[in-house]
């Protein structure tokens, strides 16, 4: 087990450099270089061909999608798309790969030098944007899928035997690669998280990926080094695997804690791969192999250059949607609310639901309310995210009409949205069968405050004596007589008159 | 009536088309006669009896319909066994490969089934290809029907020794640096490397991606052009396929002229290391072509002299990926010591299953790839096949087609050059640079050579996409040595 | 330029996974070193200007769309496999588990 050093006091001494490396499934109908379908989760084997298989004689064809889905990830990344660009042949041998090399891009990738600007909230209650750097992104294939049979655990070690499925081989992956991000400090295993929420969801919006985590079709490889500020960078590890946002976060964590022990000890890090562990947080070394991989990249023969010509370039820049960062910004400065109501908005999950609630004619702050309160705390305890709660934004905004227009109060507008959010129907449907009406009619409340009155007589004594604020215990008790459909304000005007006060 | 198997396609054709001969009969004659000499020839690894008499009766059965048939239909091919059959064994010469029926067929295979073109079967071959006798093909070497302790050439030794042995009247091979040309010089037969991309490279078991390209094998010209127009042509299934339409070969050679016509004589393919019988018969020829009308000039391709070299940096290179999916893991031989790791069972199938020469080349390719080489290796030879491009295209741009001898010698002994991997690889000397330019050539015999009987082939090279200039020059020449002799140099065979 | 170690032809011969006896290995050192000797020839040209031609025939964007297409018959693909279980391929034990990039 290694020896862990306080987070705060790891960062008080060392600076940390992340670099971060994510593949992603493409959701394309077809694998990147044939036509067996991509679907998740088929009987084993029956989703090959000569080509996914890798059988003698056959030949990969570049699919027209994968190409273009990597284009719009490039530009939503803000980066050159080459005008020139090749595959290569990575070699090197593994059961998992049918022809023993695999067809990715090397030293001409098809996207370049770019950038994704991230935010995170800082301990003081700030929102940092952390601008961070693209190397590039490429395309490649995926391998098959594994399971290790025999010994006890299912794991490779001990296993007696293998058993391989080629319906992933092929599929297309799209691989994006950061610049080191340097000066960071003590936010850096968030800036990662952040980073790796921020690609996913700019996939999601282009339409390229559906990013379903937990089938793996987002795998990320973060890259960490400690030194001392002012000094070089120190040797890096790369953590494999890590395929959850929260694992993201933890495994920088961990390995900025487990290397400042390491360094604090005089020691030196190994530049190595590490496992990332999901039960406990920790990274464990790979085996160390005797001699480095030497992958003999060169273009690939099969397949010929890639040359995008500008106007198809910029016809699909044309198809990109709003991103996710330029959209929030956009809502940001119309709404005029501040970093932190903003960001509340944001992990709330409940962007695109003010956005339309607010469409749909309620007022921003209104919508934030329902949304961020009643809703946030319903979702909560039945455990769904927001939007499938089973309210609509229309029926949010119909809510905040009414709340507006003095027909209901928070009280009864928390009532509705409840019974809303129980499939009772539409509110105004909540409204007639909960008879959730404010009652302001003067005749009704009086009868009530009338009998408040004679049972508080110690609050009328001291309202009378000046002390204004004794009627909220006699307001209370008309509204607790109305079962809480009073106009309160109105039953405050009355209860003044009465008194003469 | 002459025998059928000594009948040019074009013969088993016409006869047909008068009803003189079934493709059932023709099929059976060739059958038969596979079983009467390739005990000593050993053309075929494997012989599909029932798979070629069903598409003989297929196709008399569609003649019989009085349906239009495709010019081939019912002429039976011999198939070298690089590419793919479904359910036909399918080995590339390698002892890794035994067994294997491919669950599919090579585009060449399919565009001769819908030919109704009867496959015989799967010609011998050096083991995936590498070589230039067929002697490393695991499965025992070819002989040359002229002298059987002589090669009948290589890789595609089998497909040359079957037509010159009358086991098929056409059979397809496959030329990464001389495989379809040099057999046909030694064997006496007409081979053609079309244009890169010319016929689909699917189900074509590669050895070096950016070099093999598969052609015709015949015995005579008209055959090869009939052979080549019927497996050309667009492929999406092969991204290096070419997407023009395929030009009227066998037009090309009806209308075959070279009046007015410059070739080019390659001032580096010859001399030193040819043998005098071979450059006299192609001298001969030369002046042949002069008599019927062609301006012969001289041009030099300086850059030729690099060829072989970057040729044997290329292809190991790129054989050395693509045969590492030979791994005893999805098909094929597997050597499984019950307790090695995957890594050792791969390493010792490997070491079982490939001969000699193909890890000499892998290894040879492992090591021109390898990180701290690559650039010196590697990265050089692609300079040097741009600077053969060069060369190629200023002398098309002077000469319509350009000639050589197709190799140096005519056919060496077996046993000869077998263990000295430099001796074989000078084979190629002429028919390299072709190969690493991309453009299209042919081999045709022109004679024997005076010295030791043996057939001696002439290299035409054209230009990227100029096939049809090859053919229209061969058919000029072959008619004008045929008027020489008197007949087809291939009855000369055996006698 | 060659020169060609023992060595090297061990690391090579584990590159390219193929088990070879000492006397092979011995074998291939001095075979590889005179072939290697013999195609260094190329770098006897200048060519630092000269661009590398990888594909000799120059096309560019010869893409497919993005449709799907009859895949193989399970049992077709692993009858061909030296062995196969629960619908998949058997390979041994993986012993080196430093899964590459």
């Amino acid at each position: 087990m290694s020896t862990l050093v306080d987070y705060d006091d790891a960062l008080s001494r060392y600076e940390p450099v992340i670099g971060l490396e994510v593949h992603v499934e493409l959701g394309t109908a077809s694998k990147m270089f044939c036509g067996c379908p991509t679907t998740f989760g088929g009987q084993p084997n029956t989703q090959v061909c000569p080509v996914c298989l890798g059988l003698p004689g056959s030949l990969p064809v570049v699919n027209r999608a994968a190409i273009e889905s990597t284009i719009r990830m490039g530009l939503a990344l803000n980066c050159d798309i080459a005008s020139w660009c090749r595959f290569a042949r990575k070699n090197y041998f593994y059961p998992d790969m049918p022809k023993d090399y695999q067809i990715s891009q090397y030293d001409e990738p098809l996207c370049t030098d770019g950038y994704l600007d991230v935010s995170v909230p800082t301990p003081d209650g700030e929102v940092q944007v952390v601008r961070v750097g693209i190397e590039r992104v490429h395309m490649e294939e995926d391998t098959g899928k594994l399971t290790h049979t025999g010994g006890a655990t299912g794991r490779i070690h001990g296993a007696d035997y293998s058993l391989v499925d080629y319906n992933r081989a092929g599929i297309p992956l799209v691989e994006i690669v950061t610049k080191p991000v340097t000066g960071t400090g003590a936010l850096a295993p968030m800036v990662a998280r952040a980073y790796v929420t921020a690609l996913r969801d700019i996939m999601r919006s282009l339409g390229v990926s559906d990013v379903r985590m937990e089938e793996g079709s987002l795998r990320c490889d973060a890259n960490l080094s400690l030194a001392p500020p002012g000094e070089p960078w120190g040797t890096r590890t790369e953590t494999k695997n890590v395929n959850s946002l929260r694992s993201v976060e933890r495994s920088v964590t961990f390995e900025i804690r487990r290397q400042a022990a390491v360094l604090d000890g005089g020691g030196t890090i190994t530049q190595e791969t590490r496992h990332f562990h999901e039960d406990d947080g920790s990274t464990t070394p790979g085996r160390s192999k005797e001699e480095a991989e030497d992958y003999r990249y060169f273009p690939e023969p099969d397949l010929l250059p890639v040359a995008p010509d500008p106007v198809w370039v910029d016809e699909l820049r044309g198809t990109l949607p709003e991103l996710p960062a330029v959209r929030r910004a956009r809502l940001q400065q119309e709404w005029g609310i501040s970093d932190f109501d903003m960001d509340s908005v944001i992990n709330a999950g409940a962007l695109g639901l003010v956005e339309t609630t607010i469409a749909a004619g309620a007022d921003q702050a209104a919508a934030r309310k329902w949304w961020l309160g009643e809703l946030a705390r319903t979702a909560k305890e039945r455990g769904v995210d927001l939007a499938d709660l089973g309210v609509t934004p229309v029926q949010v905004a119909r809510v905040a009409e009414l709340v507006a227009a003095g027909t209901l109060n928070d009280k009864l507008a928390r009532q509705v949205l409840e019974g809303v959010a129980a499939g009772e129907g539409e509110p105004d449907a909540v409204i007639a069968a909960r008879g959730l009406v404010l009652v302001s009619d003067d005749d009704a409340l009086l009868a009530a405050l009338d009998e408040a009155i004679a049972a508080n007589q110690d609050a009328v004594a001291k309202i009378q004596e000046g002390k204004v604020q004794a009627a909220g215990a006699i307001i209370g008790a008309v509204m607790k007589a109305t079962r809480g459909q009073a106009d309160a304000a109105r039953v405050r005007e009355l209860l003044l008159e009465r008194l003469g006060a | 009536m002459t025998d059928i198997v000594r009948m040019t396609a074009t013969q088993l054709v016409e006869e047909m088309a008068q009803g003189n001969l079934t493709s059932a009969e023709i099929t059976r004659a060739h059958l038969d006669r596979i079983a009467e000499v390739d005990q000593d020839i050993h053309a075929y690894l494997h012989v599909d009896r029932e798979g070629a008499l069903a598409t003989a009766a297929e196709a008399d059965a569609a003649r019989n319909t009085g349906a239009d048939l495709p010019p081939l239909a019912g002429v039976p091919v011999a198939v070298k066994d690089v590419m793919t059959m479904r359910g036909v064994p399918t080995t590339a010469g390698s002892r890794i490969l035994e067994g294997w029926l491919p669950p599919y067929d090579a585009t060449v295979v399919a565009s001769l089934r819908r030919n109704l073109m009867p496959i015989l079967g799967k010609t011998n071959m050096d083991e995936f290809a590498m070589g230039s006798s067929t002697e490393y093909s695991a499965y025992g070497p070819t002989r040359n029907p002229w002298d059987t302790s002589r090669i009948p050439g290589g890789s595609g030794g089998g497909s040359a020794a079957a037509l010159a042995a009358f086991e098929a009247p056409l059979a397809i091979g496959t030329d990464t640096g001389g495989s379809i040309r040099q057999p046909a010089a030694v064997t006496g037969t007409v081979g053609v490397k079309p244009t890169y991309g010319a016929v689909s490279r699917y189900g074509l078991i590669a050895l070096a991606s950016s070099l093999d390209q598969a052609g015709p094998c015949a015995r005579s010209v008209r055959d090869a052009a009939m052979l080549h127009q019927a497996i050309a042509g667009h492929d999406p299934r092969d991204s290096t396929s070419l997407a023009a339409p395929v030009p009227d070969l066998v037009a090309a050679v009806r209308e075959g002229d070279v009046r007015g016509m410059r070739i080019g004589l390659v001032t580096e393919l010859g001399g030193e290391g040819y043998q005098p019988g071979v450059e006299q018969r192609f001298r001969e020829a030369v002046d042949l072509l002069a008599d019927r009308g062609a301006e012969i000039v001289e041009v030099s391709c300086p850059n030729f002299r690099y060829a072989l070299g970057a040729y044997y940096l290329i292809l190991p290179s790129e054989a050395s990926s693509n045969l590492a999916k030979f791994d005893g893991m999805r098909y094929g031989l597997r050597v499984d010591d019950s307790d090695a790791g995957v890594e050792q069972v791969m390493a010792q199938t490997r070491a079982a299953g490939f001969g000699d020469e193909v890890k000499r080349r892998i290894m040879l390719g492992t090591y021109a790839l390898s990180a701290g080489y690559y650039d010196a290796y590697y990265g050089q030879a692609q300079k040097v096949r741009t600077l053969v491009q060069r060369d190629f295209a200023a002398a098309f741009a002077d000469c319509h087609v350009l000639i050589s001898p197709t190799c140096p010698t005519t056919a060496f002994p077996l046993g000869e050059k077998v263990d000295d991997p430099l001796a074989m690889y000078l084979n190629d000397i002429a028919t390299i640079p072709v190969n690493l330019a991309g453009n299209a050539a042919l081999s045709l015999p022109v004679g024997l050579a005076p010295e030791d009987g043996l057939p001696v082939g002439l290299q035409i090279m054209a230009p990227h996409h100029e096939d049809a200039r090859l053919y229209g020059v061969a058919a000029v020449l072959e008619g004008a040595l045929e008027d020489t002799w008197g007949q087809p140099l291939i009855e000369k065979v055996g006698g | 330029m060659s020169a060609i170690t023992r060595a090297e032809v061990v690391h090579l011969a584990r590159l390219a996974r193929l088990d070879l006896p000492d006397d092979a290995l011995t074998h291939y050192a001095e075979q590889l070193d005179a072939i290697l000797d013999a195609v260094a020839m190329v770098s006897e040209v200048a060519a630092d200007d000269v661009p590398a031609t990888s594909h000799p025939v120059p096309l560019t964007n010869v893409f497919r769309d993005d449709t799907n297409q009859p895949c193989l018959a399970r049992a077709e693909v692993l009858a061909q496999a030296p062995a196969a279980e629960d619908g998949r391929f058997r390979v041994p034990r993986i012993l080196d588990d430093e899964e590459p990039a």
